[in-house]
């Protein structure tokens, strides 16, 4: 949920954009992260962890422990939480270590 | 192999004002920050800082990163390069600088490390759920992108963190359903406290957090009182609704750049971790590689502005520039720096750095600078 009022900060928001998110659009602003705009839609799940297959979700938000990495147009071990959202872009939960070139 | 003057790693507080240091002695200096945007965690600091006005207290943490970086992109002699991760320093003191996935590679004469810190996290069942964050990366969502975590949070951890981030989470219109503290005291600053008890969140001491459980994410955690043993008293347990957990239980410096170059580390808890050894002017043992902020020693962002100016100025003055203003400069830094570090709160701080003074018998230390 994003925050509409605020009193201190003021949030300027630009025109929004969509992108996919496992198959589902999501909505988004230009100047939010991936994982800031999912967290506004209420998906906080971006992948399982490789052996036992735990959900995994944000913890740092700031590109240090990569807790985050999905796939994103294809390409695996991304940081969510650094990555701004952009029109168009596919994002897939990401399970155990991103393979680079799928067979 | 791109020759630069000053490399200053990192575009936090601690960089931003060696940077700008550096630069009022006429030096050159090349800012090199892996995020898209710099200004550290400052971008996110909402509340006001403490301090004098020399470190301009009084003003929120967000509003003097902005300054701050409107000075730096305003002086000729700073370059800032953005979404560039140094990832490698070599023998021949050249280092290695990653963007958009193009290796560079670069001979700085001097290097400022001003990398900083990450949070600390803590071991528990169901520590992997989604929902439990650092209190940092609840502050990031809340107040850069203004994006609310969750419905309603259990805090961990009453240091200076956990009682601001907890007011902001209020401030974002998010329930706190309570701080919980290990220590039997509240760890951070009666000022926040006060502002937490006025707000109606419960700060309860002597308590730990048990577990966190849900399906897919967060649904509750269940946490108990612990005795003077830290152990857990069975039968205290008690279940906390809430869908988000954040851990504000210290920092660690990041310090992975320091090992690589291969200055002397030492450990010391008051610091948070491994430190590099720096000598008064912030030099490492390794010469011409100088290191400034949290990367030092978990401290504050105010401390980290000054220790940044003092490395600055002292990198500069080694290139020979500033000679005649520098000493003076620097003391002034070091003044302020004492005064900061100077209260009740300071202590853990003094003691981690008398520690570091008392390793450094190789390097030039003066060990009165905190007496």
């Amino acid at each position: 949920m994003r925050i509409q009022e605020h009193p201190v900060l003021k949030f300027d928001r630009q025109e929004k954009i969509t992108f996919v998110y496992n198959g589902q659009e999501v909505e988004a602003y230009p100047s939010e992260t991936v994982a800031a705009a999912l967290h506004a839609a209420g998906i906080r799940k971006f992948g399982h962890s490789e052996k036992l297959h735990n959900p995994r979700g944000l913890f740092c938000a700031i590109g240090n422990c990569s807790s985050c990495f999905m796939n994103v147009d294809g390409v695996p071990n991304v940081r969510i939480c650094v990555t701004l959202a952009k029109e168009g872009m596919i994002v897939k939960e990401q399970d155990g270590k991103g393979v680079i070139w799928d067979e | 192999m791109n020759n630069v003057e000053i490399l200053v790693i990192g575009g936090g507080p601690a960089g931003l004002s060696a940077a700008k240091a550096v630069a009022s002695l006429g030096a050159k200096v090349l800012i090199c920050e892996r995020d898209e945007f710099p200004g550290g965690q400052l971008v996110k600091q909402t509340h006001k800082f403490f301090g004098s006005e020399k470190q301009d207290a009084g003003q929120r943490g967000i509003h003097i990163g902005q300054n701050l970086l409107q000075e730096v992109n305003d002086h000729k002699n700073i370059e800032m390069m953005t979404k560039a991760t140094v990832v490698s320093f070599y023998e021949d003191d050249s280092v290695g600088i990653l963007k958009n996935n193009k290796f560079m590679k670069y001979k700085p004469d001097k290097v400022i490390i001003a990398t900083g810190a990450a949070e600390k996290f803590l071991v528990f069942p169901g520590n992997y759920l989604p929902g439990v964050y650092g209190a940092g990366a609840v502050q990031t969502l809340m107040n850069v992108a203004g994006v609310k975590p969750a419905q309603r949070v259990l805090m961990v951890g009453s240091g200076n963190i956990g009682l601001i981030v907890s007011y902001q989470l209020k401030q974002a219109g998010v329930d706190v359903a309570a701080i919980i503290e290990a220590a039997p005291n509240i760890g951070g600053y009666l000022v926040h406290a006060s502002k937490i008890r006025r707000a109606d969140i419960p700060i309860l001491t002597g308590y730990t957090i048990l577990e966190a459980y849900g399906d897919e994410q967060v649904e509750g955690a269940r946490i108990c009182r612990l005795d003077d043993k830290w152990q857990p008293i069975p039968g205290t347990e008690e279940d906390i609704e809430c869908d988000a957990i954040c851990l504000a239980v210290g920092l660690s410096p990041l310090t992975e750049l320091c090992w690589q170059s291969e200055c002397e580390m030492l450990f010391v808890k008051e610091l948070s971790g491994h430190v590099p050894i720096v000598d008064q002017y912030l030099e490492t043992t390794r010469k011409g590689i100088y290191a400034a902020g949290d990367v030092t020693g978990i401290e504050e962002a105010s401390s980290a502005m000054v220790e940044g100016r003092i490395a600055g100025y002292s990198v500069a003055e080694s290139l020979g520039y500033g000679q005649d203003s520098v000493n003076e400069l620097r003391e002034a830094a070091e003044e302020e720096l004492k005064e900061l570090r100077a209260g009740p709160m300071g202590g853990k701080i003094r003691k981690g750095i008398e520690r570091v003074e008392n390793k450094g018998g190789k390097v030039h230390v003066n060990l009165n600078r905190y007496s």
